[in-house]
């Protein structure tokens, strides 16, 4: 190239002709030949840096893949999370199928998607895209025996994930709000302190058949925010209740009529008057019910769910769904009643039931007998006749005694795309296309160690227990409670999970958690736990992810661990 | 099939808990929950679809079964409901059978009423109350059975043999009424009263077998002491099969309620009966099918 050339007209001695003649040129043409010669190692200049630069960018871009290629992705979905809230537009953003897992170019593609994250993340990963976990806060008492009014039996974000509601068995409400991050420490998100507290349901007794209604909180759900005042469902067995959670900051001062502790003034003591004006106070949270929606049902309630049109919702009990409008609390529509004409011909139960999260007009709802029916609005004004029905076949050599107790499904969530459903049953999650009704597209075994000790979990009611399952805001990971206070994370993309434990040995502030596991038989290596030490009175029923960011929030017996992403 | 897990408790211990559960889920706190209800009796079917085969398959090798069932069409002619000595007889008959022979015999004379197990069952639960204070173990209440063991063996599984026999299959619904506590069995159509009902009349009305009661706890006794050996445990389960169609009969209130358990229905069990069909008479098969029993709810 240039350099030849140079070389050439250099030491051929045949060059010297040519420089002769070009001198003869020159003169003639001297510029022109000039700026020719000069651009070309101009060219030749950039080039060759280009090529340098590139070269340095791949070979970095490779460096950076293999040393921590899911770190893109993750660090990438915090800061697109406000167009993933997008309703609209979620679809363009995130891929809602996740990447498969033998296209190993997926990382880095996602990567390249958006180039203002940092391509190099440190760090050594381990579990579910290499997120590390670690200890934010706990909540409840240390005390090891637990009163049965401090059981926590739910556990919900709100939607911008600010607010934590938890629900115990007592009735009782509590909310905690995340602190504003402080400027200090931009990269520690904020803790959650207690917000409000309040008794949400009372223990009743139904007359007419002799029973006593539970005051336990089944569920809570958030609606979502619409001016300053947040506004909560909760229910027990039988009653769903609406609350309003305000904040008062300020209050009337200077009334002319009372003192300032509420007595009324003497008439002939006036002798001003004077305009009532707002001074500030310490802030107040109330926390007051504004509908009360009873006596609709006569099994008990296992779940509620907002519609995404914000003005109905529907509650599920063990054979009918209701259909409510939340302004109206003397009238409801039954949308769903399996009740067979003849109770003994009953076959299964309604277990859990949610309304799709984009479209108004769909609901699913989960059977004991391990289907979920998807129905349509629509299509008619009793949902019986479903529109979709999704069912795995079961496999008849894992038949045993217990095979209708642990394919019963506890829990059915929406993804947050709205294309996905996760159902969790006694062993096992799954993650259901809505377009493919046939089988599940992802199965993951949460602690199937258990299937040989079925008898005695029957025994000891422990089969019963209804695990719930979450999604996180990106819907790439998946997380459910187990026994011994473990929890387990599967990680769609990457087909990789994690089993953490939500214990007080673990919480040292921002230390990280190690991952747990459980040894299946034969050699028990070390850390490992063996299956008969499983403490199955310590269980996880109840989790939250937040919706925004890598935070959740894991309920043990009594207390509640709050659990960060560790960020550098 | 099933395949029986390789856990301590069989078909019989699992039937057990399974009852102790439904009987304890009455009591507690909020109502009894329909859901877990369902899936015991889903854990009871399959329990009892296992016990039932296994027992069958016993009978099958048995050599006293023709003898029994010569027995059983002779107790099938009389009246049901008239129990006298030549029942009493029988029952001798069929009870030293049991009690002398090995446990299968037993197992013979239950299958001739095989609704014995629902009775069994309904006698397990509704002696728990009464007899022990200790729920705890399947195991306590057997003394508690025994006390009740000695009366004939079956004016039920006959009442249920006589409505049984009127068709081939048993298609008998039995309605508790939570209310009145009137417990209607309603079959092909024909409005009866619950058999179990009138076995406790006639339970009580009969007297001869006070004598043979002491025979029959003497070697019932003696089971109880071998408590430890797994063996003897099924031998004993079958033992209080053929014994235990009496459950105290003074408390009628605890069999209708826990008739209402019970229910009939689940007819889709009938079909899985089929390969059973190749063993049993159709006897057999018809008082089996009020073990089709599904539960009624609250």
């Amino acid at each position: 190239m240039g350099r030849g050339e140079n070389m050439g007209y250099l030491t051929q001695p045949g060059g010297r002709q040519k420089k002769q003649q070009f001198h003869l040129d020159v003169d003639v043409e001297p510029l022109f030949i000039r700026f020719l010669r000069t651009f070309k190692e101009i060219l030749k200049f950039v080039l060759f840096s280009y090529t340098v630069l590139f070269g340095a960018l791949l070979l970095a871009r490779w460096t950076t893949y293999f040393m921590n290629p899911s770190v893109l992705g993750q660090q990438v979905q915090r800061n697109t999370l406000t167009v993933l809230r997008d309703p609209g537009g979620t679809s363009r953003f995130l891929r809602s199928d996740p990447p498969e897992p033998s296209r190993v170019s997926t990382a880095p593609v996602r990567g390249l998607i958006r180039p203002s994250e940092p391509l190099i993340m440190a760090g050594t990963g381990d579990g579910s895209s290499d997120v590390q976990w670690c200890f934010s806060q706990v909540k409840g008492a240390i005390d090891d025996e637990v009163a049965e009014a401090d059981v926590i039996s739910t556990v919900e974000f709100n939607h911008s994930g600010e607010l934590l509601a938890t629900g115990d068995k007592g009735g009782r409400v509590v909310i905690f709000q995340q602190e504003p991050e402080s400027k200090n420490q931009p990269q520690c998100r904020g803790e959650y302190n207690v917000y409000s507290t309040f008794q949400s349901h009372e223990p009743e007794f139904d007359y007419l058949k002799s029973l006593e209604i539970e005051e336990k909180i089944n569920k809570i759900r958030w609606l979502p925010q619409k001016n300053a005042a947040q506004f909560l469902l909760s229910t027990n067995d039988k009653t769903i209740k609406l609350w309003k959670i305000s904040e008062r900051d300020k209050r009337p001062e200077g009334y002319n009529l009372k003192e300032e502790d509420g007595r009324y003034r003497d008439f002939n003591t006036v002798t001003t008057l004077r305009v009532p004006v707002f001074m500030p106070m310490d802030l107040m949270v109330e926390a007051s019910p504004r509908r009360v929606f009873a006596n609709a049902h006569t099994y008990h309630i296992n779940s509620i769910s907002v519609n995404s049109d914000c003005e109905t919702y529907l509650s599920a009990d063990d054979l009918r769904i209701n259909l409510w409008n939340l302004e109206i609390n003397d009238r409801s529509f039954n949308i769903v009643d399996i009740k067979p004409a003849n109770m003994e011909e009953l076959t299964e139960v309604i277990t859990a039931a949610e309304f799709h999260p984009n479209q108004c007009n769909t609901f699913v709802y989960s059977s004991s007998k391990g289907t979920i029916r998807l129905c349509d609005m629509r299509a008619a004004a009793l949902c019986d006749q479903h529109t979709k029905l999704f069912e795995e076949p079961e496999d008849p050599n894992n038949r045993s005694f217990f095979s209708e107790i642990i394919s019963s499904i506890s829990d059915v969530k929406f993804s947050h795309s709205g294309r996905y459903m996760m159902t969790r049953d006694y062993l096992s999650v799954k993650v259901w296309d809505l377009n493919m009704e046939t089988r599940p597209v992802e199965t993951y075994q949460v602690h199937d160690y258990l299937r040989s000790k079925l008898c005695s979990l029957y025994e000891n009611d422990c089969i019963f227990d209804k695990f719930e399952c979450c999604w996180n805001g990106n819907d790439s990971v998946v997380m459910t409670g187990s026994y011994n206070n473990f929890f387990r994370m599967f990680d769609r993309g990457y087909r990789q999970d994690v089993t953490l434990e939500a214990s007080r040995e673990n919480s040292k502030p921002r230390s990280v958690l190690k991952p747990r596991k459980v040894s299946t038989g034969g050699k028990r290596k070390k850390d490992e736990i063996s299956v008969d030490c499983l403490d199955f009175n310590k269980k996880i029923l109840h989790t939250a992810w937040h919706p925004l960011d890598n935070i959740i929030a894991v309920a043990t017996t009594n207390n509640l661990y709050i659990f960060q992403e560790k960020l550098n | 099939m099933i395949n029986t897990m390789e856990c301590a408790a069989d078909a019989q211990s699992l039937i057990s808990i399974s009852l102790m559960k439904i009987h304890n889920s009455r009591t507690q706190r909020g109502g009894i929950k329909l859901h877990k209800n369902l899936l015991v009796s889903y854990v009871l079917r399959n329990a009892r679809q296992v016990y039932i085969k296994e027992k069958y398959a016993e009978i099958y090798r048995m050599q006293q079964y023709e003898e029994v069932m010569t027995v059983c069409n002779e107790i099938q002619e009389l009246n049901p409901l008239d129990l006298d000595a030549e029942d009493a007889e029988d029952e001798e008959q069929a009870r030293a059978a049991c009690c002398g022979e090995e446990a299968s015999l037993c197992g013979a004379a239950c299958h001739r009423g095989a609704a014995q197990l629902a009775v069994h069952t309904r006698a397990a639960v509704s002696a728990l109350p009464d007899c022990c204070p200790l729920e705890e173990s399947s195991k306590e209440p057997e003394p508690c059975y025994y006390r009740s063991c000695c009366m004939e063996t079956s004016p039920v599984s006959q009442c249920e043999q006589f409505s049984a026999n009127s068709s081939a299959y048993c298609n008998k619904t039995t309605v508790l009424d939570l209310d009145t506590h009137v417990v209607t069995t309603v079959e092909n159509g024909y409005l009866h009263q619950d058999c179990c009902c009138d076995a406790l009349q006639c339970g009580q009305s009969a007297q001869s077998p006070a004598k043979k009661r002491k025979v029959e706890f003497g070697c019932c006794v003696s089971d109880v002491e071998e408590i430890s050996d797994f063996a003897a445990a099924r031998k004993r389960a079958k033992r209080e099969d053929c014994s235990f169609f009496h459950p105290d009969y003074t408390d009628t209130s605890h069999i209708s309620n826990l008739i209402s358990i019970f229910g009939s229905g689940f007819s889709g069990l009938l079909s899985r009966q089929a390969d059973v069909e190749q063993i049993c008479s159709k006897q057999v098969l018809a008082s089996l099918g009020a073990w089709t029993r599904a539960i009624v709810a609250f």
